[in-house]
């Protein structure tokens, strides 16, 4: 290349983690500023998401949390100077703003080049018009297409390539705004939705059925390609790339099948003249060498992070070189340490990724999977054959699947569910063989590729011959695995028939786990264990060391399987194990990741040997430069102890990944495991409601009331002592899956019936839910119950939103002194009583004064990466020292009194969630986070919600008081917004309380009523700015109207307030600060 | 090739058998193919893909082949047809097929039959259950080895079936392991080579005469010289519009009259191809006393590479455990360019015995190994690699452009000067600089 080595590089994040643009960009982010480090450039950083590795101390020199859109990326750019910009890494929230601020001339007005793909072959690959025409130029085919800006236009094109089309929008993210129109209505009903979100849509040849591969190329300034990795999903054309099972390498292609598609990647992107990473996606017919490039990302992706982790090639921190002009046969490979970069990995494994959904928490949502992406993470699971792949990787989504068969799964229509899948397919596929169902019917029904569909068929055959030589499970009834422990004494006072020693082995090369083999024979886990462990049928460890045993390599990588009979590597003594946080999910994401990653950086530095257990391909944590060593593997006990047992650490940090390390603790300490930190029997004690409602008692202090009950009867008798509203929730709760508030008796019997089922093993927990309450988090480091560091948070929303959703303050600016107090003295005699040694979170809610307990964990939370940002201490470096016994000092008083504040407002995906119902509750439902620091409260608080995506434009709003208790609170609001210039729309009741209190407000129907002038109308043509639509109650049958409104809302892009608290303060922060003015801030400046 | 299966027993499980090296390591498994004893030298391929095209490549005459990647089988065999672009050989040519996971269950639209039962039908071992990445391990820290099968179920009628005759000596001569045969220690060419002249395309019947029918078709007349040529090569050739001879290994290659000359993949150890390495030397010095003009390029790959070295004077040596795989990093000297190449070799060309007037043309990135050479001011050059692929990438292809680009011209000036019916063809004012110019594209 022969431009000059940047100076100072500007590289875009992609802000909080949503559907579709998730933790593989934290991924993607961290590599490229190591990398930039490592040349020696300096490196601006802008993203908001205060949960990420990439925005910690250290890792930018310049660190902006704020948006990233083009007003406030051209004010750093201004600010800093930069003469190098990448986008390649920030997903497409970060190619978008680049493309803007190219057009807008920001770039060329501060000498701003982009490094890597140019801004004009990032545009052939979103403009599809353009992509279509450079890819004709070299005979390189794509589906028949046309781009459409009109319903008309759509419906015309539809004509000319025959029904059945597909629907896709230009310039998005994960598929949004797509989807299969199968005669005209349907295309209208798809056409208007995307291009309410996008100008142009595109109208392509339905190629359902198709096998769908991608390949990820690499190429540098010097015309030399690679193609690093490529994969096939395992679910057909029709189904998004995000929504699939994906396997790695390509499972069903020849020799000419792989080098034919391969060839023509590396013909296209030399021709765009991509510089970097990019990905392409195959439509392949089954039945023909016939192929269509679907698309092509011209930047980092999931997809690329999910090859990166298969096969150990680390293409975020390759790409990052290759943008400085660097060329490939200059790069080391990392992970062998003697050959070059410019290479093709061989992989001797296979590699499957499985979606993790969490439909199941939307009301109203369809659980169809489509060509929309709805998933919210994944995992990825290594082994020696398909099926011990797959079968880990369905234990590893932490669903409670015990892998494909011997789950608790019933289906009401298999036939539909394989036909039309939903988010669970792959079981019901298990299902159908086990049903007596063949491989060429459920092919039919499924279009999968015979060759899965053989896999799987044997995967459920051994099934069978374990259940035929062992004793038959009778009830076929699957306890979930947490329950088993109980009925193990019973099974094993008759001694069972022991399945035979090939057979076992049999099994667990296909990936069963002894808790599948034991349901399958009658035998108890533990029995299983032993007996195989006898038989020496353990497993072995393997290195991802990208070129298949051919030349030694150094890498950490490994994984363990059945599939070998020898290990690569030897055990070490003296290291530290932590075990992650395992798939991506509403209540357990990145920041967990930050809070491993920083705790194995504190161990090393202290001179561990460290060692990370993790599934999750989207995480820093499993990076190949993080730890001593890495075990990609399942996050259950049984391989837990596979590796304890192997590596012997000195012990295991269970307090660092969230809840899934933390509710394995007491069983790893059963079985001997030593576990760091607080004690697994304290942590029992944090964990079990009974223990420690007994030992808030014993410290004297206040929680609600409540109580564990086992029917519908105790529930409904103790909510009429304590009085309605009652929150429900089962116990072991993980954020709020299945909680819910029920305000009388029939809505509590209704609910139950419904939610008893989600763990049968647990009784319901019942407590008294206090409305009007203030809600207050407790982030803490301690030793030996003795607290070191602290940060209290306090949510701008009452009581009754999930702490995943609320908006949090650090520190409180309208919370007593008295209160703070008290809450310092309760979390202080908490961290004494349970001997705390590390980090642990409590939340309290206050009313007038009044302190209640509501939750405690002995672990991190979720707001400690953010509560480390705004103090400036690294809590989780504080609390690894003290965890393993390093000097550690305490950190007086930093907490309350800050020059700065810090807003973390949440993410929401609803867009992505068709259907669900836009509103926050006791359920956690956003899927990320942002968290911005301001000298004021109002400053953070709108650069955090304009980091999640408000807009303000029209300044017309739709309101809806809400239940009569807010109309008066709400009336200011209204007020205040008529001063700033705001117009009023309002149905008929609101519309008569605004008239009656002298605002002007125009009367529209209810979206149900069908008469105009309509809401929906309204929202649809754009003539809606703002729509406050305040939730009345939580009676389901009364939200249609206000749920439609909400929807549309979302559906159209307008911004929706549901809360009014919040609503309340941004108003006040909208009259004081100019929205469209906020500052820019570099982090240690504030 | 057979396609009809030999009547195999049925078992109601796979017949089992070991692996057992030279070294004294062994490795059990169960048979998936023809189940017989047999023995060869043990080496690695690292591709993911590409199983048929590596089985049926002569270069890995008399050895067994271990796949590094798991699972293999999954996309079946597809029908024969000698014009089909997977199939390198009229059969397989290893000893037997080493796996971890063998796949019966294959799915595939071209997939016609299962990898067993080609196996079994060909009569070549398979055993599957294999840890091949140990395997693999031991053969890159100690050096490719030699290895023999044997059966190890005592059930009866477990006898070798298919291969009882054909590697009757097996079960003997591997009494011990230190007595298995080295396969390099015979002249593997020669069993692959063709035995007669062939053209290509095939001369009408009433027009036998090859000069003759040399001159009526247009394209350039190539000289394929076979010590176990792919498939794929000649097919690569053929696209381009050239005339095929090919000729035995052993073939006098001087005074016949062609536009370029090409030297095959092979077998084995070049030092045992003596015959051919004097037939080449024969001919380099023949088309150096030529006009500069005249001069008709000769290049080769593979074994090609290491036979052009040794008639050029330079030595060749064993690899410790040879380059078999679709992901190998070559890089051409002097410039930027690299290529993804697919290789299968044991034995490398020693680049610092390369005389005056010879240069290191590509080198491996991971070893520094040579992985091709030319005369710099003759039109001789050669790759070590596999520019056909197949099975693997075709990015070094544009070897093939240059060559013919070089025996185009030689053509051209043959046809205006009306030369080259007895004597070498005479190229076009081409001479080394214009070669090196096409050999970079």
């Amino acid at each position: 290349m022969s431009d000059a080595m940047p100076r100072k590089v500007l590289l875009l994040g992609s802000g909080g983690l949503r559907i579709g643009q998730a933790g593989e960009f934290d991924y993607s982010g961290s590599q490229a500023l190591k990398a930039l480090r490592a040349e020696g450039v300096a490196t601006v950083l802008v993203n908001p998401n205060i949960a990420t590795v990439q925005t910690s101390a250290g890792m930018a020199d310049r660190l902006y949390l704020h948006p990233v859109d083009a007003e406030t990326v051209a004010r750093v750019i201004a600010a800093e100077g930069p003469d190098g910009l990448l986008l390649g890494f920030g997903g497409q929230t970060a190619l978008n703003v680049g493309m803007e601020l190219a057009d807008q001339g920001v770039l060329a007005r501060f000498g701003v080049r982009v490094l890597g793909t140019p801004i004009e072959a990032i545009k052939d690959t979103e403009d599809r018009q353009r992509f279509v025409a450079r890819l004709a130029e070299i005979d390189v085919a794509t589906a028949r297409s046309r781009a459409c800006a009109t319903l008309t236009e759509a419906a015309d094109a539809a004509d000319e390539i025959g029904y059945p089309v597909m629907l896709r929008s230009a310039y998005s993210l994960g598929g949004q705004g797509s989807g299969v129109a199968h005669d005209r209505p349907e295309l209208e009903r798809i056409a208007r939705r995307a291009l309410a979100q996008a100008p142009q849509i595109l109208i392509e040849e339905y190629l359902g059925g198709w096998k769908e591969v991608e390949y990820e190329v690499v190429r540098d300034a010097h015309d030399n390609c690679i193609a690093v990795c490529n994969m096939e999903n395992l679910d057909p054309m029709g189904i998004h790339t995000g929504e699939s099972i994906v396997v790695a390498p390509s499972q069903t292609l020849s020799n000419a099948d792989y080098h034919m598609l391969r060839e023509v990647a590396l013909r296209t992107i030399r021709h765009l003249g991509i510089v970097g990473e990019c990905n392409i996606q195959y439509a392949l017919d089954p039945h023909s060498a016939e192929y269509r490039v679907i698309e092509v990302n011209a930047r980092l992706s999931r997809s690329s992070a999910l090859a990166s982790k298969a096969t150990g090639y680390p293409l975020a921190a390759v790409a990052a070189h290759l943008a400085l002009g660097r060329s490939l046969a200059s790069l080391p490979n990392a992970v062998t340490g003697c050959t070059v970069a410019f290479f093709e990995p061989a992989l001797d494994y296979v590699v499957v990724k499985v979606p993790r959904w969490d439909l199941e928490r939307f009301r109203g949502i369809s659980t169809r999977i489509g060509s929309e992406m709805m998933s919210v993470g994944e995992v990825m699971a290594i082994g020696r054959s398909f099926e011990e792949a797959l079968q880990k990787a369905l234990r590893m989504i932490s669903t409670g699947m015990h892998g494909l068969v011997l789950n608790r799964l019933h289906f009401d229509d298999l036939r539909t569910e394989l036909a039309e899948p939903t988010h669970r397919r792959v079981f019901a596929v298990g299902e159908a063989f086990a049903q007596g169902m063949t491989v060429d019917a459920v092919h039919e029904l499924t279009r999968i590729d015979r060759w899965f569909l053989h896999r799987m068929a044997e995967i459920v055959e051994t099934m069978r011959a374990l259940t035929a030589g062992g004793r038959p499970t009778g009830s076929g009834t699957v306890q979930p695995e947490s329950a088993s422990r109980g009925s193990h004494s019973e099974r094993s006072a008759a001694p069972a028939p022991v399945p035979d020693a090939a057979l076992l082995r049999r099994a667990k090369e296909l990936g069963f786990s002894d808790f599948q083999i034991g349901k399958a024979t009658g035998i108890a886990m533990e029995r299983i264990r032993e007996i195989r462990q006898a038989a020496g049928i353990v497993p072995v460890i393997k290195q991802i060391d990208t070129l298949a045993a051919e030349y030694p390599a150094v890498t950490n990588y490994l994984y363990m399987t059945y599939g070998g009979s020898a290990s690569d590597v030897e055990a070490r003594a003296g290291a530290v194990m932590v075990l992650g946080g395992g798939p991506y999910r509403i209540g357990s994401s990145v920041e967990f990741d930050w809070c491993c990653v920083h705790a194995v950086e504190a161990a090393r530095r202290a001179g561990y040997l460290t060692v990370m257990v993790n599934c999750n391909p989207e995480t820093v944590s499993t990076d190949y430069d993080i730890c001593d060593r890495l075990y990609f593997d399942e996050l259950t006990l049984e391989r837990a102890l596979d590796i304890y047992e192997f590596e012997n650490p000195e012990g295991v940090i269970v307090s660092m990944g969230g809840q899934v390390p933390n509710t394995l603790a007491p069983r790893l300490d059963r079985c001997g495991a030593r576990i760091l930190g607080t004690s697994a029997h304290n942590i029992d004690r944090a964990e079990d409601r009974n223990k420690f409602s007994s030992l808030l008692d014993e410290l004297e202090i206040d929680q609600p009331a409540w109580c564990e009950a086992r029917s519908i009867e105790e529930a409904r008798t103790f909510a009429a002592q304590a009085g309605y509203p009652v929150m429900i929730r089962p116990s072991y709760v993980l954020s709020g899956a299945a909680m819910a508030v029920v305000y009388d008796a029939a809505s509590l019997g209704a609910y139950l019936t419904r939610a008893t089922d989600v763990n049968p093993a647990t009784p319901v927990v019942v407590s008294k839910f206090i409305e009007n309450a203030k809600e207050i988090e407790f982030d803490g480091v301690a030793r030996e119950g003795e607290i070191l560091l602290y940060a209290i948070g306090e949510h701008v929303e009452n009581a009754g939103v999930h702490s995943g959703d609320a908006t949090v303050v650090i520190p409180p600016q309208r919370m007593y002194v008295e209160t703070a107090r008290r809450v310092k003295q309760a979390a202080r005699r908490i961290a004494g009583a349970l001997e705390i040694t590390g980090p642990f979170n409590i939340q309290f809610i206050a009313q007038e004064n009044r302190l209640k307990v509501i939750e405690c964990n002995l672990r991190a939370s979720r707001t400690f990466p953010f509560a480390s940002k705004v103090l400036k201490h690294d809590f989780i470096e504080l609390a690894t020292r003290a965890i393993l016994g390093e000097p550690t000092e305490r950190i007086e008083g930093t907490s309350l009194d800050l020059d700065r504040v810090g807003v973390k407002a949440a993410q929401f995906s609803f867009a992505r969630l068709k259907g669900a119902d836009p509103t926050m509750g006791v359920a956690m439902a956003s899927t990320g986070e942002v968290g911005c620091l301001g000298l004021e409260m109002e400053e953070a608080l709108l650069s955090a919600l304009r980091a999640v995506g408000l807009r303000l434009g029209e300044k017309t709003a739709l309101v809806s008081t809400g239940p009569p208790a807010t109309k008066a609170a709400f009336l200011p609001v209204v007020l205040k917004l008529q001063r700033m210039g705001y117009r009023f729309f309002a149905t008929s009741g609101t519309a008569r309380f605004l008239r009656s209190n002298g605002i002007a407000a125009e009367t529209l129907r209810w979206p149900l009523e069908g008469k105009t002038p309509n809401c929906t109308d309204y929202i649809r043509d754009g003539r809606i700015g703002l729509v406050i639509n305040i939730p009345k109650s939580n009676e389901e049958e009364e939200l249609s109207n206000d749920y439609l409104i909400r929807r549309l809302a979302i559906d159209h892009h307008v911004p929706l307030l549901t809360n009014l608290r919040l609503t309340e303060r941004l108003v006040e922060a909208l009259e004081n600060t100019d929205f469209d003015d906020l500052p820019v801030r570099e982090w240690s400046e504030v | 090739m057979p396609r009809t299966l030999p009547e195999v027993p049925v078992h109601s499980a796979p017949a089992r058998g070991i692996l057992e090296l030279e070294g004294g390591e062994s490795f059990p498994g169960t048979f998936f193919g023809g189940v017989h004893a047999c023995h060869g030298e043990v080496v690695f391929n690292t591709g993911m893909v590409g199983y048929v095209e590596s089985l049926t490549d002569p270069s890995y005459r008399g050895q067994i082949l271990t796949l590094t990647y798991p699972l293999i089988g999954n996309y079946g065999v597809a029908s024969f047809a000698p014009t089909s672009s997977c199939f390198q050989s009229d059969g397989i040519q290893v000893r037997a097929l080493i796996v971890s996971s063998y796949t019966e269950t294959h799915s595939h639209r071209d997939g016609e039959l299962s990898l067993g039962d080609w196996l079994r039908a060909e009569g070549i071992v398979g055993l599957a259950g294999v840890d091949t990445r140990e395997l693999t391990r031991l053969l890159r820290n100690r050096g490719t080895m030699l290895g023999r099968i044997r059966i190890t179920d005592a059930r009866p009628g477990l006898v070798d079936d298919a291969g009882v005759a054909r590697h009757a000596i097996t079960a003997a001569a591997c009494e011990h392991r230190s007595a298995i045969p080295d396969p390099n220690a015979t002249h593997l060419v020669a069993e692959v080579s063709t035995r007669d002249v062939r053209y290509d395309p095939h001369p009408a019947a009433e027009d036998e005469d090859p000069a003759r029918n040399t001159a009526c078709l247009p394209g350039p007349h190539i000289v394929v010289v076979d010590c176990g040529c792919k498939r794929s090569i000649l097919r690569e050739l053929r696209e381009r519009g050239c005339r095929l001879t090919i000729v035995p290994h052993d073939h006098d290659l001087c005074a016949i009259p062609c536009d370029g000359m090409l030297l095959s993949n092979g077998p084995g150890d070049p030092v045992l191809c003596e015959a051919t390495v004097r037939q080449v030397a024969a001919r380099l010095a023949e088309v150096e006393r030529l006009d500069v003009d005249d001069r008709p390029p000769l290049a080769g790959i593979c074994l090609g590479n290491q036979l052009l070295a040794r008639a050029a004077g330079a030595r060749t040596y064993k690899l410790p455990y040879g380059h078999r795989g679709q992901n190998q990093p070559v890089r051409r000297i002097g410039s930027q360019r690299c290529y993804i190449t697919s290789q299968n070799h044991g034995y490398a060309v020693d680049g610092d015995s390369l005389p005056e007037g010879w240069e290191v043309w590509y080198e491996n990135l991971n070893d520094g190994t040579v992985e091709g050479i030319r005369h710099s001011r003759l039109p001789f050059f050669a790759v070590q690699f596999h520019p056909e692929g197949a099975p693997g990438p075709l990015d070094a292809r544009d070897f093939f452009d240059a060559f013919l680009s070089a025996a185009r011209r030689a053509q051209q000036r043959r046809q205006s000067t009306g030369a080259g019916a007895a004597g070498a063809a005479a190229g076009s004012a081409a001479g080394s600089e214009a070669l090196r110019e096409a050999a970079r594209p």
